[in-house]
């Protein structure tokens, strides 16, 4: 790719979505610089609108005029386009590369999904067994995901399986002030408490954070909303 | 096979997993050799196959020089990148790559998930969506002999082909309950024509019609299948 000519990059999304964030973070990773468009979800833009048709959903990355959707793939999408360019996301070696996408996978097909429904029930049977479910599936991670003397996932700096699992990292705290109850603890799962941790200082994550007091403020309604709502 | 080299790759697979034949397709577009294993996961599952993908514990999985690596699309990418000699099922540009997994992540969302509601609800509820689904892949596909356009036939396409025995069903099983049929049931070919022309063009791949199975066979499953679920 030739980056002599100017490259025009636009990142549209909405300032408490965790997927927006996870492309936040790769595009620090890669040091690229571009133009952020906050969406009004309930009233969506023309733009968005017709940079993704098919799902209209945010994020969207505009490069060069041309959209790329669905966060996995923007991601993905990064790497490739600024290939050698600040740091590795996905694993050189094949089979770690393999392993990485699986990891990510896991994170919104059978993880997110518990923890959701966790925040979104009422205390009782159903919640607990959502609870329970979470933490089957976070039990799951601890094991199969060796950090051994590792920082992050994807070894000394932060690689796709941390993007992945990324924004858990400050929602499942910020849950479990609202619910009153604990999900992770350190003596449950000592590898991914430590790694919550230096993941929210990691140089890609830090200094580009939602802004907490009001994601909390909207998660607990969202909480509300959901419990009168039953 | 005599005079093949050996590339150390097995697949555990089931004969009708959609997910399993776009590996057995993307293995024979790119000539490879590989052990078939058919795991019954209707029964009991195999040691291999839970030590294999613990997680998950179904099929499709590839083992190569002993390490495992699961999920169809994984396992398509995985062999682009270890047999690069071979024909690419994702084209060289980033862009054009992002628009593939784009699509085929669209298929898995929304083809499989809508599809696989078939076995559990018996209702038209399903087909209005599916005729949505399948609109927007006409539109996608527009006037390309294949997905994947310039590069041929590719990623999307593999990630497609399989679900199309799975029309016929949707079409049949649309017709069968006589209290919906002030409901119209999904005719594929009415709803997308060009999407049917692309389906016989990609049949007519040796790799595609050595891999998949008849409509009728994977109808008989179907119905097995929804008697299973107690919706017949």
């Amino acid at each position: 790719m030739d980056h002599q000519q100017e490259e025009k990059v636009q990142l549209f999304g909405m300032w408490a979505s965790p997927y927006v964030y996870k492309v936040k973070w790769a595009l620090s990773i890669k040091g690229m610089e571009y133009e952020y468009v906050e969406e009004d979800l309930g009233n969506k833009s023309g733009q968005l609108l017709e940079h993704n048709p098919v799902h209209k959903k945010v994020p969207v990355l505009v490069y060069n005029g041309r959209p790329v959707a669905e966060s996995d793939v923007i991601v993905q999408f990064i790497d490739d386009v600024w290939k050698g360019q600040g740091g590795r996301i996905l694993p050189e070696d094949p089979h770690e590369r393999a392993m990485a996408r699986f990891w990510a996978r896991f994170v919104p097909d059978k993880l997110s999904p518990p923890i959701w429904k966790w925040f979104t029930t009422a205390g009782g049977e159903e919640q607990e067994a959502a609870r329970e479910a979470a933490v089957e599936h976070l039990r799951v991670l601890e094991a199969e995901l060796n950090l051994g003397s590792n920082e992050f996932f994807g070894g000394d700096s932060v690689g796709l399986v941390d993007l992945s699992l990324g924004a858990l990292a400050y929602v499942i705290p910020m849950y479990e002030e609202i619910i009153g109850a604990r999900l992770i603890t350190e003596e449950m799962f000592p590898s991914l408490y430590a790694w919550m941790g230096r993941f929210l200082a990691a140089p890609p994550v830090k200094d580009h954070l939602p802004p907490m007091e009001e994601l909390k403020l909207r998660f607990r309604a969202i909480r509300e909303y959901f419990l009168k709502n039953a | 096979m005599a005079g093949e080299k050996n590339v150390g790759l097995v697949l555990l697979d089931f004969w009708v997993s959609p997910f399993g034949q776009r590996c057995r397709i993307a293995l024979a577009e790119k000539g490879l050799p590989y052990e078939y294993v058919e795991e019954n996961i209707m029964a009991v599952k195999s040691d291999r196959l839970l030590r294999s993908n613990p997680v998950y514990k179904h099929i499709p999985v590839l083992l190569h020089d002993g390490r495992t690596i699961t999920e169809s699309l994984i396992i398509l990418q995985h062999l682009d990148q270890v047999f690069p000699d071979t024909r690419p099922l994702l084209p060289a540009d980033p862009y054009e790559r992002a628009h593939a997994r784009f699509w085929a992540d669209y298929v898995d969302k929304k083809v499989y998930g809508s599809g696989s509601k078939m076995y559990t609800e018996p209702q038209m509820q399903t087909n209005i969506e599916m005729v949505d689904i399948l609109k927007t892949l006409e539109r996608e596909l527009g006037e390309k002999e294949f997905f994947g356009g310039e590069h041929g036939f590719g990623f999307v396409d593999v990630a497609l082909i399989p679900f199309t025995a799975w029309f016929e069903s949707f079409d049949r099983y649309s017709f069968k309950k006589k209290s919906f049929d002030r409901y119209w049931g999904v005719k594929v070919a009415e709803v997308a024509p060009k999407l049917v022309s692309w389906a016989a063009r990609c049949q007519e791949r040796e790799s595609v019609s050595n891999s998949l199975y008849s409509p009728e066979k994977v109808y008989d499953f179907a119905g097995m299948m929804r008697k299973d679920f107690g919706i017949e």
